[in-house]
């Protein structure tokens, strides 16, 4: 994985030193607060509903084991002893102190770790698939092109005031498992009729208020252009994305708005033009990028057999674990998402316990998913059971990866000051109740995902079952959405009818399920039956 | 009634205006009428604490609670993790 050079490792240490002092202005008084805030956001540091909240950039989600143990120590030491692993594939404290705060960045440095751009209007940390460097049907690693981009986005002195926050997405497989075109701009590496390797840009995607699916904009876009192209689709939205009202700021309007064959030929004026300024980064420097992720020492010639006689080992394989691209190996998942939990959480002692596994098993990597579960990816097989065993006793080892019990969840009114309901209760309770009526496993791949406000950090557009938490004068209601998805078939939840209160919904969902299990057909997954059927049946079963 | 709510300044932590100074106890809380504007400048120029406002609220039987959902999960904590709350032995009914 990417290690700081000499250039990386001093601007976070300049920063770190830049908001010790802005800090401490703050606490003597030299700084107002209306000063301080931007200042703090660029930090990563928001004051949320209970304190402050810090919020730790894990770029495109990987983290060594030394970083993930830091993780662990900050969560002790700094917090109360846990922390919340998020949708865009970081993680949050919801616990910090200001004074204290300066101290956490420092620590985070000294393992190449910041939370610079993890808030305001700038781009913001690259997402990419889990699997990335180890899936079997990826076309090269796609985290090259994700740091390339980590760098040319930071500290950007012209994309740092933006319209709207950006965020953007690289991936390199036909299925989708970062919720690609649901991006600013997600970019997908392809191969062309010529066997040439390039970047399609989809651009204009999001979830929000107003969700759109990201349009293709260039189907492929030469990999020594990438740079130039992505400056340009940025330079366009810079220059017209609407800064008169926050809710029209993001490039999806923007898109919108133009249409989409203005915006491209906007786009490719501006790409033409700097083409002529030779702002792509030298080939040397993408190659220096490259051999940081060189595949590590796997070993040749590992069996694949497995030993699937434990029921409870087999259960977890078959639902945690995916095909690696190496003969012996597989990528296991570990889900942060315990029957009847707090989707995401994970305690601090889990936090090292988790670090200590992927420096026994995983080749000292981690990867933090868009679904709020950790990633070990390069497992020999014949180590699984020994790691299901440590992840058994730290109760890490819940086998429901892509399971209705998997829930995105969003911290929602129990810790958000923006949110109008609470998620998390409500995702405890369809936790334990599709766990306590033994559904959850005959209903297979149900993708339920929950946002406690039309802000979407929950991922509910593109839930199969989806749920948005409203406030209707004052009490708590949770609308329904089914049909939504963020894979390669990335389709919008559609509202089902009236809200509910929360155990309304769960008793709602539990009707829906039912009807899908009595009228699927072979093979149908939740999606592919509301898909075939349309909405009618399930609202006649959700209102009578 | 108005009380006034912000957070401290140094830890973060959620804070009532109990009449002299800034309670982590929401039932310390002192009901403000025209003066809240006044006590909130004075209080913020002195950095006793940020981003102070007024918000609705209620005597009940527990005590002094704000009229609203969020502003009672801020005094009382996250109803999912009462354990970290002020008051470990409350339930998440009482909160809300």
């Amino acid at each position: 994985m990417y290690a700081y050079d000499k250039y990386d490792q001093a601007m976070v240490d300049a920063r770190v030193a830049e908001f010790r002092d802005q800090t401490r202005r703050r606490i003597e008084g030299s700084l107002s607060e209306e000063k301080f805030r931007p200042l703090r956001l660029q930090n990563g540091l928001y004051l949320q509903l209970h304190a402050y909240m810090l919020r730790v950039a894990v770029p495109y989600g990987t983290l060594s084991s030394a970083q993930m143990h830091v993780l662990g120590d900050i969560a002790d030491k700094y917090d109360r002893g846990y922390g919340h692993f998020t949708t865009r594939q970081n993680i949050q404290y919801n616990w910090i102190k200001l004074d204290e705060t300066p101290d956490i960045l420092a620590e985070l440095a000294k393992v190449e770790m910041h939370a610079i751009q993890t808030s305001g209007n700038c781009i913001r940390n690259i997402s990419s698939d889990q699997y990335a460097g180890a899936s079997p049907e990826e076309l090269i690693d796609p985290r090259p092109y994700a740091e390339l981009m980590r760098q040319w986005s930071s500290f950007h002195p012209e994309f740092l005031a933006l319209p709207r926050k950006f965020k953007i997405c690289v991936i390199a497989s036909e299925t989708d498992r970062a919720a690609m075109r649901l991006h600013d701009i997600g970019i997908r590496i392809v191969k062309n009729d010529a066997g040439e390797i390039g970047a399609s840009f989809y651009v204009g995607g999001g979830m929000g208020r107003t969700p759109f699916i990201a349009p293709l904009l260039n189907a492929f876009v030469p990999l020594d252009q990438l740079i130039t192209y992505a400056e340009a689709a940025l330079r366009v939205y810079n220059r017209y994305g609407r800064r008169d009202n926050k809710y029209k700021a993001r490039i999806k309007i923007l898109v919108h708005e133009l249409g989409l064959e203005e915006y491209k030929r906007q786009v490719e004026e501006e790409f033409a033009h700097l083409q002529s300024q030779d702002i792509e980064p030298p080939l040397a420097e993408l190659e220096r990028i490259k051999a940081h992720f060189a595949d590590p020492a796997f070993e040749a010639g590992l069996s694949d057999d497995l030993d699937l006689s434990n029921p409870g080992f087999a259960r977890w394989v078959r639902a945690n674990t995916a095909p690696h691209k190496v003969p012996g190996y597989a990528i296991a998942t570990i889900s942060l998402k315990p029957a009847g939990g707090i989707p995401g959480d994970a305690s601090a002692d889990q936090i090292r316990e988790m670090a200590a596994l992927a420096k026994a098993y995983s080749l000292d990597e981690l990867r933090v998913t868009h679904a709020q579960n950790i990633v070990l990816p390069h497992v020999k097989k014949a180590d699984l059971f020994a790691l299901w065993q440590r992840l058994d006793a730290a109760g890490l080892a819940t086998a429901n990866l892509d399971a209705i019990t998997d829930i995105i969840a969003c911290p929602g009114l129990d810790y958000c000051s923006l949110a109008n309901a609470r998620s998390i209760p409500l995702a405890q309770k369809i936790s334990s109740r599709f766990t306590d009526n033994g559904k959850e496993e005959a209903l297979g791949e149900l993708k339920l995902k929950i946002s406690g406000c039309i802000n979407a950090c929950g991922h509910h557009h593109a839930g199969h079952i989806g749920i948005l938490g409203v406030d209707r004068k004052g009490v708590e209601n949770y609308q329904l959405l089914l049909g939504g998805s963020e894979g390669a078939d990335t389709s919008l939840g559609q509202i089902t009818g009236p809200g509910f209160s929360e155990d309304g919904v769960v008793d709602a969902i539990d009707r829906v399920t039912d009807l899908y299990l009595n009228q699927r057909e072979e093979g149908e997954r939740f999606l592919d039956t509301y898909r075939r059927l349309g909405m009618a049946p399930f609202k006649e079963v959700i209102y009578g | 009634m108005k009380i006034i709510t912000g957070n401290d300044l140094k830890s973060g932590a959620v804070t009532w205006w109990d009449g002299k100074g800034w309670s982590l106890h929401v039932n310390d809380a002192v009901a403000v009428e025209a003066d809240a504007a006044a006590i909130i400048a004075e209080e913020e120029a002195t950095r006793r604490v940020t981003g102070a406002y007024t918000v609705d609220a209620e005597q009940g039987a527990d005590g002094i609670r704000p009229a609203h959902i969020k502003e009672r999960i801020r005094a009382l904590g996250p109803t999912v993790r009462l354990d970290l709350s002020l008051d470990p032995s409350a339930t998440p009914d009482r909160v809300l």
